[in-house]
């Protein structure tokens, strides 16, 4: 066997340093009434306008097919398409920088806007930036990031976190953003209309207002984007609202942070990309804007072009054979939506920027399993398997997830539970054992007789909310036994 | 050791058990609806621009022109950008019904704000998404042209109409070293954000106008 | 009864009672027994048989699981047929144990496990597939509503299988349970891990059943059922649960 070498970790952010395990944070969440009303509805709405497009596609499997190879083709000569990529990228005009974590993205990033001696930049939503925590890192230096994407916008007026990779704002309804508005659009700009309703309508076009100032005045942009062409150094952004194409468009300066596993080796590989992302992002047979963009073009767009190429532990990730397929991910957040966990917690109890199934398997690699919070998401899953359905890049999630629980139980050592799952282990590997533990659970049962068991000692978790199943008096193989003999094998 | 070059060895060991090369790879799949035909395929693509609610309009070629002054009249526009290879017939029509600019005339992005309406061409439609798209040659002008005015109607010739997505790709592949920029437009601009409800109009052209020049008989 | 076609007859068939099954929930593997021999098949139940492995598998200790993997292999290669009334477990048999005996490198093993696998069908597989009914001759008079698990929905891929065979019953009134294919929030380990996700969830579905006005909730394993039916019993909701085998073996005779 060859032996892989992997990079380091990704530092735990300051965000989310102390978050408490899954389970912890998952109560709290379940207690906010509103916000599961609000999860619910979101994410049923966009699961059944996914099921809708995704059904139009007779050849469906045939498309995640195509992306998984496409994606695992980039991954297994990352390096290749890299050193392409930024041969590709330079030709065209672009500057193309590389950082190891987030501390030295968000120290290049600073350095282009200072060169440009702005005081402010307009972002496209972005979830590498997001990882990186770019805003704060430039908020700390005094340059303002406004985030303009219509949900990063509440999250960021609301001085809140985005619980959703698509849709930020997921937990928030219509008459809360209407407040946050209110309260807080005129301390960063243009002020929220007097009589601003709770219409949608309404108040995307207090967004339009409020924000189109920010874009026709300024020099500088950041963006992330969804796709890299390694042959044609092809960067691409693909958006709804109109403010990726604003700040993509209008800016002097366009900075674009690139998690190394967005490569795409080839031109042709955006077809299925475009095919697939679409339908299982927001439901729809394309989205409404789409900019490509190959460097600077000539009197077109912005003339200084920056590409940061950005590992943060996705190298580390790389390294593992089973694990790496969690790189294939073009962030659509299909798996959110269809997961019954998430629909029930929102995104904030995953303590990280990916939240939802695919954040229970990437933050553990990303970030390693030492704390109590990425100890805890592999197990923040019923291996009900509809992630791994709705995955248009067919990532195994519950494969990963059953991998990641090995690694935690590896990394633990001896524990309560190891060492129940080692008597397990041993009563379950002979017919004997097994039939003398069984004798306890038919003793149990002769006990309780017709009675219905509403407390266990020790099976808190279970019986403060369900009954338990009566043991029965006579075990299948007691009864075989006395029935049938010993006349099978 | 810089940071790419200690990124791209980590990137080489976390890979060290790969044993083939980019060479083996095969072409990319095509996966694709197949066009029923010709009619059906403008059919299907008018079907799918009117569903993401812009508007359609069908015509002959010799209706272009007064598909496009229609269309500004119709929204209310007083004045209007012509990238400067537009068609001179239509721009003639534009210049009947509105105060008509020239790209090269508005040098800065921030007045096109002031402007009503944008007439383009396109490069490419697709008809099972019903998209249009741009690659800013001289007859869609720059990509602030098509983005900051409120009104975008664009004419797309229905030779430039293919099926599906794949085949849209292979038209827009970039020539080496002389990639244009594109924009890929599925309807007006549009949020989901609240609540998941469509809000149709935040910040790119709230009103889009596609003209299809079907072909003549 | 008489009319009955015993298509099974010829057929040999292991049975794979599964350790939960065994000790908590006899009476499916009693009804399992009972419907296959109506059918013709020749039962049998293998006395060295244990587990599959999936609990220790899904915690995180899959090392452990391998005895229990060589064990089945030991216990069920040579039949033709192995039947279980759980999707789960024979998920796991299917979708876990490759990948067991993989990780200890045991190339000859992983050859008999190839070999074993794909023989190791959920009770609704073998039935459809294998026998080629729908029609098993039941008679359940009630009206019930059928909860797809998750693992023979996704893992298994058996479709509408159990429905199929539930439509066949004579006197059922089977009506659909609204957002079915959704997750009752048992997940094994998670019942207790997250156990306030997981009773959020089952309260969801326990709603979604009460909302049937079905007295009867089946499904295809007794876990989920005991997680749901713990709920609905808590509740005090007057709806009680069976297993797929048992509808499927009761008669007029020999009711469930």
């Amino acid at each position: 066997m060859t032996t892989t070498t992997p990079g380091p970790v990704q530092q735990t952010s300051l965000v989310f340093v102390g978050m408490p395990k899954f389970p912890t944070a998952a109560r709290e969440a379940l207690a906010n009434t509103q916000q599961r009303r609000n999860l619910r509805h979101a994410t049923h709405t966009i699961r059944d306008k996914r099921a809708r497009v995704v059904a139009e596609v007779p050849e469906w499997e045939a498309l995640r097919v195509a992306g998984a190879e496409a994606k695992d083709e980039a991954l297994a000569h990352l390096g290749d398409y890299l050193e392409q990529l930024e041969a590709s990228l330079t030709a065209n005009g672009a500057t193309v920088h590389w950082a190891r974590d987030a501390a030295e993205a968000n120290a290049i990033v600073l350095g282009i806007v200072r060169d440009q001696q702005v005081d402010e930049v307009v972002k496209v939503k972005s979830m590498a930036t997001q990882e990186i925590e770019l805003n704060e890192a430039l908020e700390a230096a005094g340059v303002n990031a406004w985030e303009t994407d219509l949900a990063e916008l509440i999250v960021q007026l609301g001085h809140d976190r985005p619980s959703h990779i698509l849709v930020p704002a997921i937990h928030r309804n219509r008459s809360e953003v209407r407040d946050i508005f209110r309260r807080e659009m005129a301390a960063v700009g243009r002020p929220a209309p007097e009589d601003l309703t709770d219409e949608p309508a309404r108040l995307a076009e207090a967004a339009r207002l409020h924000l189109r100032e920010k874009f026709l005045r300024a020099k500088v942009a950041v963006s992330g984007a969804n796709f890299a062409v390694a042959e044609t150094g092809t960067l691409v952004v693909v958006e709804s609202e109109g403010n990726g194409r604003m700040c993509l468009t209008l800016p002097e300066t366009l900075v674009t942070v690139v998690g190394i596993e967005k490569v795409l080796p080839r031109w042709d590989d955006l077809a299925p990309m475009l095919q697939l992302l679409p339908r299982s992002s927001t439901g729809e047979r394309m989205n409404p804007y789409t900019t490509m963009w190959s460097g600077a073009h000539d009197g077109d767009g912005p003339q200084d072009v920056h590409v940061v190429l950005l590992d943060n532990g996705r190298s580390h990730v790389l390294a593992d054979r089973v694990g790496r397929q969690a790189l294939r991910c073009i962030r659509c957040s299909a798996c959110l939506n269809v997961c019954p966990v998430y629909e029930r917690t929102g995104g904030h109890a995953y303590g990280s920027v990916y939240p939802g199934p695919i954040g229970a398997v990437l933050n553990p690699q990303l970030r390693g399993t030492t704390s109590e919070v990425d100890k805890s998401l592999p197990y923040a899953s019923s291996l009900c398997g509809a992630c791994f359905d709705a995955c248009p890049v067919r990532i195994d999630i519950p494969e990963l997830l059953v991998e990641l629980r090995g690694r935690v139980v590896e990394q633990e050592g001896r524990t309560a539970e190891s060492a129940a799952m080692a008597a397990a282990a041993w009563v379950l590997s002979d017919p004997k054992r097994l039939a003398a533990a069984q004798r306890a659970a038919t003793t149990a049962g002769r006990v309780i007789g017709g009675r219905t068991v509403r407390a266990v000692p020790g099976l808190g978790a279970w019986t403060d909310a369900r009954d338990v199943p009566t043991p029965p008096t006579e075990t299948f193989r007691q009864w075989w036994a006395r029935e049938r003999g010993q006349g099978s094998r | 050791m810089s940071a790419r070059d200690e990124i791209l060895a980590r990137v080489r060991g976390a890979t060290a058990d790969v044993v083939t090369t980019p060479a083996d790879r095969a072409p990319t799949a095509v996966v694709e609806e197949t066009s029923p035909g010709r009619a059906a395929t403008l059919d299907l693509f008018a079907e799918n621009v009117a569903d993401y609610r812009a508007q359609v309009v069908r015509v002959a070629a010799s209706g272009v022109a007064g598909a496009v002054a229609d269309a500004l009249r119709q929204q209310g526009c007083a004045t209007a950008v012509l990238p400067t290879g537009l068609d001179p017939a239509w721009r003639g029509a534009a210049t009947e019904v509105v105060r008509v600019l020239d790209e090269a005339d508005v040098r800065v992005d921030a007045e096109l704000d002031a402007v009503d309406a944008v007439v383009t061409a396109a490069a490419v439609g697709i008809a099972v998404t019903g998209t249009v798209v741009l690659d800013h040659a001289a007859d869609q002008g720059r990509r602030a042209l098509t983005l900051v005015p409120d009104v975008h109607v664009c004419v797309v010739r229905a030779g430039q109409v293919v099926h599906d997505v794949p085949e849209a790709v292979g038209r827009l592949r970039p020539e080496p070293g002389l990639a244009r920029p594109l924009t890929w437009v599925s309807g007006p601009s549009a949020t989901s954000d609240i609540e998941l409800e469509r809000v149709e109009g935040v910040h790119g052209p709230r009103t889009l106008v596609v003209v299809l020049v079907d072909e003549e008989v | 009864m008489s009319a009955l076609a015993r298509p099974g007859t010829d057929l040999r068939v292991a049975l794979f009672a599964t350790c939960f099954n065994d000790t908590m929930w006899p009476d499916t593997l009693k009804a399992t027994v009972r419907l296959l021999e109506r059918l013709g098949c020749t039962v049998e139940f293998p006395q060295a048989q244990t587990c599959c492995g999936q609990m220790l598998t899904n915690t995180g200790y899959g090392a452990k699981a391998l005895p229990l993997v060589r064990r089945f292999v030991d216990v069920f290669e040579g039949y033709d047929a192995v039947v279980a009334p759980s999707g789960s477990c024979v998920g796991s048999v299917r979708h876990q144990h490759r990948g067991i005996v993989e990780l200890a490198g045991d190339d000859r093993l992983a050859s008999r496990v190839e070999h074993t696998v794909p023989k190791v069908l959920e009770l609704s597989e073998l039935l459809v597939d294998v026998l080629g009914v729908t029609d098993v001759g039941a008679w359940f008079p009630h009206r019930v509503t059928y909860h797809p698990t998750c693992h023979s929905l996704r893992m298994l891929r058996v479709g509408d299988r159990p429905l199929q065979l539930l439509r066949a019953v004579r006197g059922i009134d089977l009506v659909e349970l609204p957002g079915a294919t959704e997750c009752c929030g048992f997940g094994g380990t998670f019942a207790m891990k997250n156990a306030d996700v997981s009773v959020a969830m089952g309260s969801d579905k326990a709603r979604a059943v009460v909302g049937t006005g079905a007295e009867v909730l089946v499904a295809g394993d007794n876990s989920c059922l005991a997680h749901i039916g713990g709920i609905l019993g808590r509740q005090r909701a007057g709806v009680r649960h069976l297993h797929l085998a048992e509808v499927l073996a009761s008669t007029e005779e020999d009711p469930a």
